[in-house]
């Protein structure tokens, strides 16, 4: 059975379809479970190969059920994307974190110009979530480093200043461990960039 | 040893379970959910033979003879793809196997991709064939095992039954080593009986097959799989894979009932948890197929479909708040979701598709549609796609309607489908259209790869599985072949020599097919697409803001208000923008845009 100590860690990841959030989990599962924790991960993407909206529920404790996270159960939201940050509001907990790339990818709808971008994605959610809200430019970031398709790594350095009990090198190992050997130097900049960020 | 563990994805753990459980031949056809299984064999097992087939129904017809020849199989498709291969699988279900035979089938609930919603737990019920459903993805690699076991101790086929949740979650498994079966290869030409089934033999064999459910019913009761967990004795839960999981995170303190071996039901166990437990709820996703089977049995089912929905995937909450009604506590709602714009997926930036549809679109073509990327061209803002209903269902249905209108119908209608659809299940319905002296138009959009499953080979793309280079079906001589005459190539990107050509194609009184070229799939790497222009971009002082361009749905392609003027004097209410990041240059829609607005850019 169940005790109250056995509590499970609820990150909900959002984004667009080639943004890097898959990789992203990728490095979320490793971490987690080398530091002896169960874990599950569930992804959901659209038809296509790119372009719609991908999220994925990644849960660790000692014993983790649901691949599933309970609507309105998130601890940690980690959103790569604006709209797709906003779309997941109501499933944070109150007391819920909450770290926002800011990045604003246009939907099928907004680009014909029937429907509107959302505007003061960050106010919204400082309004429920005050302090606990954290916005970075990773592309920004990425870019100085020279190559923006690390802005997904940046997020995770951010997002790994959550969990001080994690020690630095564990992130290093499991992004190490997933890319090809030529792309270790950038990303671990990119990850050191976003530890900064925030 | 220390054991190794490693986090997989349930598809891959169906894999391993298939390596450890000694499997030396694997077939399917893509389809989400179950597409990573037969890759991921052909990826990092070579161990075990593995092959795309054409379609399901061939790919179990392959792993048959691979059984009936000793070796361990294994068949893996979609929902769907099951009805596909329905056909094979019911007869083999009489005639047994040899080697161990294990077809997985992964359901879709809630639809994620899919043209329907169905519980293939009926299949097991219709075939009398056993079903094992994992929940994670430990369990998809013990049960994959334990299933090629079942399968040669009671000589049956065995269903694995997968689903989107399952298939597509992560967790840990604990690897094990390899052990070969100890069933031998060889054929065995004395066994008529068994394997030819002519009625004589069938109705030996339909007796076995009653024997054989009631061993497996035995069998169920003491199924190891099958876990009964008494907690609160005033209420217990019966639920299987997946609902098992979110019934027991939102309930740890209630009993279980957990099925591993959803088919047939293990009737004593389940007499024995009525008898320690108060009150039975039911949880499971999709029809009430337990629901029914232990009414049947004679119980009461305190709760089952009466408050667990039916159709759509289940959640922890969706259960949470059906079985404690008032008492769950819904979150607060801070925005509505359903206000902000959604995100379908929309073909690529570039995609050889969106030409085609557009063509099709400008002539006022009904098209009789098929199951592909190009399926997205039903939504706006192209809309040029008017049925879906199952692969090669397009040829056929173009062909019937064309029969209703006669002459009346020749230049308005025409099917279109991919190249692996029509090696799916295009081949036989064009050749009905030619043998019984049909007129309609079929469009074959060859991108040279299965695209919308996430890349896969096939008879068309010239590499198997594994990317060995093989032989390249070449469809125009197939189509000849199946009395075609009229057979036309189109560039799609050059748009109005393609518009031209299928406005004649339609209007000829004939058969007649037209196949693309030039149109890998963009994101193919092998093919390495290149345009002349590396994007373009949009000149200011020419746009009028007509929003043509916006027409095609490019994704590179937004819309600026802003009232202003072009250079000339044209009042406009906005421009549109191209992303360079996401333009490729494929030059659609400088075709589109009459006021020469849209120009090469320069890196
Ligand atoms: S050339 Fe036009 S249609 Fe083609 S990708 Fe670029 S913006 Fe889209
Ligand atoms: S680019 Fe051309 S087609 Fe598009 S809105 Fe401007 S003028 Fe119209």
């Amino acid at each position: 059975m169940m005790k109250k100590n056995d509590k499970v860690t609820n990150i909900f990841l959002s984004g667009v379809g080639g943004q890097g959030t898959i990789l992203a989990s990728n490095i979320l599962t490793e971490v987690f479970l080398n530091a002896g924790y169960d874990v599950k991960k569930s992804e959901v993407h659209g038809m296509a190969q790119r372009g719609g909206d991908v999220t994925t529920h990644f849960r660790f404790g000692k014993k983790v059920y649901s691949p599933l996270i309970k609507y309105g159960d998130v601890d940690f939201l980690l959103s790569f994307e604006l709209l797709e940050s906003l779309r997941y509001i109501n499933w944070v907990k109150a007391d819920g974190k909450i770290l926002i790339n800011k990045q604003e990818v246009f939907p099928p709808a907004v680009n014909l110009g029937l429907a509107k971008y959302p505007q003061g994605v960050e106010e919204v959610f400082k309004k429920y979530f005050k302090e606990n809200v954290n916005v970075i430019n990773g592309q920004e970031i990425a870019g100085k480093l020279g190559n923006v398709q690390a802005a997904n790594v940046v997020l995770i350095g951010a997002f790994s200043k959550f969990f001080p009990e994690i020690k630095e090198a564990a992130w290093i190992n499991a992004i190490k461990g997933l890319m090809k050997e030529k792309l270790h130097e950038l990303n671990i900049k990119a990850f050191n960039e976003g530890r900064k960020a925030l | 040893m220390k054991k190794e563990i490693k986090v997989l994805q349930g598809n891959s753990a169906i894999a391993r379970g298939a390596w450890e459980a000694g499997v030396k031949f694997a077939s399917a056809y893509p389809g989400t959910p179950s597409s990573e299984i037969l890759q991921e064999i052909a990826d990092n097992y070579p161990d075990i033979y593995a092959e795309w087939s054409p379609n399901e129904k061939v790919a179990v017809e392959v792993a048959s003879g691979a059984s009936i020849a000793g070796a361990r199989v294994m068949a893996s498709m979609k929902h769907v793809g099951l009805n596909v291969a329905s056909d094979p699988f019911m007869t083999l279900a009489y005639t047994g196997i040899k080697g161990g035979m294990v077809i997985v089938v992964a359901d879709d609930p809630n639809v994620h991709s899919s043209q329907n919603e169905q519980d293939s737990r009926n299949w097991a019920r219709f075939a009398k064939v056993p079903m094992l459903e994992p929940g994670d993805a430990q369990e998809c690699k013990d049960f994959t095992k334990i299933a090629f076991d079942i399968s040669e101790e009671f000589d049956t086929p065995v269903l694995l039954r997968g689903e989107t949740r399952v298939s597509h979650s992560d967790s840990p498994v604990v690897l094990e080593d390899r052990k070969e079966s100890k069933i031998p290869i060889g054929l065995d030409p004395k066994n008529a009986t068994k394997y030819v089934m002519v009625p004589a033999y069938v109705r030996v064999r339909r007796k076995f097959i009653e024997e054989r459910m009631r061993k497996l019913e035995a069998y169920a009761d003491g199924f190891k799989f099958n876990k009964m967990e008494i907690n609160d004795p005033s209420i217990g839960i019966i639920a299987s894979g997946v609902s098992y999981l979110y019934a027991k995170e939102v309930f740890p303190e209630y009993s279980f009932l957990k099925l591993g071996m959803i088919w047939p039901l293990p009737k004593k166990m389940i007499a024995e948890f009525y008898k320690k437990v108060k009150r039975v709820i039911i949880v499971e996703e999709l029809d009430p197929f337990f629901e029914t089977e232990i009414k049947a049995m004679g119980y009461k089912v305190f709760h089952g479909k009466d408050l667990i929905p039916n159709m759509y995937e289940l959640s922890p909450e969706i259960i949470e708040q059906a079985l404690k009604g008032k008492k769950y506590k819904a979150p607060k709602i801070k925005i509505k979701p359903e206000d902000l714009p959604r995100r379908p997926p929309n073909l690529c930036a570039g995609c050889s598709h969106r030409a085609l549809f557009y063509a099709l679109k400008k002539l006022g073509t009904f098209v009789f549609g098929d199951i592909g990327c190009y399926t997205l061209t039903a939504a706006p803002p192209l809309q040029a796609l008017h049925t879906c209903i199952c692969m090669g269902a397009g040829i056929g249905g173009a062909h019937g309607a064309m029969k209703v209108f006669g002459k009346e119908g020749l230049g308005k209608m025409c099917a279109v489908l991919g190249d692996s659809t029509f090696l799916h299940s295009g081949v036989a319905p064009l050749m009905d259209v030619v043998y019984n002296k049909g007129n309609s138009t079929t469009i074959i959009l060859d991108n040279r790869i299965t695209g919308m499953t996430g890349h896969q080979e096939h008879a068309g793309t010239g590499f198997t599985v594994r990317q060995e280079s093989t032989n390249m079906v070449d469809y125009e001589v197939l189509v000849k072949a199946l009395g075609v005459k009229s057979i036309k190539k189109v560039d799609p990107y050059k748009l109005e020599e393609t518009t031209k050509i299928i406005k004649e194609e339609l209007a000829k009184d004939e058969p007649s097919v037209i196949i693309t070229v030039n149109s890998p799939c963009i994101m193919l790497k092998r093919a390495n697409r290149k345009f002349k222009n590396p994007f373009f971009v949009i000149n200011e002082d020419n746009c009028r803001g007509c929003k043509m361009c916006l027409e095609i749905g490019c994704p590179a392609i937004s819309w600026r208000e802003g009232a202003g003027a072009t250079k000339d004097g044209h009042k406009r209410k906005g421009t549109v923008f191209i992303d360079k990041g996401v333009c490729v240059g494929c030059d659609i829609c400088t075709q589109i845009c009459k006021y020469e607005a849209i120009v090469p850019g320069k890196r």
